[in-house]
């Protein structure tokens, strides 16, 4: 099943790429149609966010992961650095959960 | 140009260090977190991918979520194919490269450099991206148990690092936050996956109002 992901996903990914090299000039100038492609990242990921870190089976639960989540916002707001802000969140669930 | 590369170099080795981790964490294997980097090569889809499926989400819905968030490389491609003219096998090889780092190197820079610039930042990426996504599967697996290391809480985190940077603009970090609200309701009334799906929604008021 996760090799069926893998491969379907990589056939789409590769396919939205060329699809963009190969349409003639002009049919992907939409306003509104770049408009969605630009923004549809910025809730998706926010989406992302809250899932990953608040998701249990079917429900949401305030565990250990959101300790990790509020330690990586302040980082993100201070701009530090991608791997500090990840390392920083693993650790503070890490050691929340040897505690 | 060249401290650009070194940076977009440092940033992306961190970030697949973190993806392999991820994949391994959400339950692929080695082989199967190489895969995607190798064959889908755009970072937040591949996120996505594994986010979902680590959920219990179905390929469906995982399939769907990295191809919305993949969506935005047509528009790149566009761009860069009136930079590029390709054709033939050089162009699908360019197309496996088009991503937002080649894409905003190319264009910034001068007109001649462009090609060199692409081609430039996007082997090098691809090199890297892999390297860096293999030594974090084999880390995280090495490793043992992902909870009792916290590398759950690493992969909302990334996300939210990605994030971050592209939200400084009040009207986007309101779709962001409408995003987030949309999936955390939908998170007890839906199968896992759909959420995500469901968060992008929230670009249609931006859409429709003028």
């Amino acid at each position: 099943m996760i090799w069926a992901a893998v491969l379907l996903a990589s056939a789409g990914c590769f396919a939205l790429k060329l699809a963009g090299w190969s349409v003639p000039a002009g049919m992907l100038e939409r306003e509104r149609l770049q408009r969605a492609a630009v923004l549809l990242p910025l809730p998706l990921l926010a989406a992302l966010v809250v899932v990953q870190a608040f998701a249990g089976d079917r429900s949401l639960v305030l565990d250990a992961r959101a300790a990790g989540l509020a330690v990586a916002l302040v980082l993100v707001l201070l701009r530090a650095p991608f791997l500090l802000v990840v390392v920083a969140a693993a650790a503070t669930a890490a050691l929340l959960r040897a505690l | 140009m060249v401290r650009d590369a070194v940076g977009i170099g440092v940033a992306v080795g961190a970030y697949g260090l973190s993806f392999g981790a991820a994949a391994i964490t959400a339950g692929l294997s080695t082989a199967q977190a190489s895969a995607l980097s190798l064959l889908v090569f755009t970072g937040a889809s591949q996120f996505a991918l594994v986010g979902v499926l680590g959920a219990g989400g179905s390929v469906v819905a995982a399939v769907a979520g990295a191809l919305l968030l993949g969506s935005r490389n047509t528009l790149y491609a566009v761009r860069l194919s009136s930079l590029l003219p390709l054709r033939g096998p050089r162009r699908a090889l360019a197309a496996q490269l088009t991503i937002d780092e080649t894409t905003a190197m190319a264009t910034a820079a001068p007109n001649p450099l462009s090609s060199t610039a692409f081609w430039a930042t996007g082997m090098s990426v691809y090199v890297l991206w892999n390297l860096a996504t293999l030594l974090g599967a084999i880390g995280a697996a090495r490793l043992g148990d992902p909870a009792v290391l916290g590398l759950d809480a690493a992969v909302p985190a990334a996300f939210l690092a990605l994030l971050a940077p592209q939200v400084r603009a009040r009207r986007l970090l309101a779709v962001a936050v409408a995003g987030a609200l949309v999936a955390l309701v939908a998170v007890p009334l839906t199968p896992p996956g759909v959420p995500v799906l469901l968060a992008g929604l929230a670009v249609v008021p931006l859409l429709v109002r003028r």
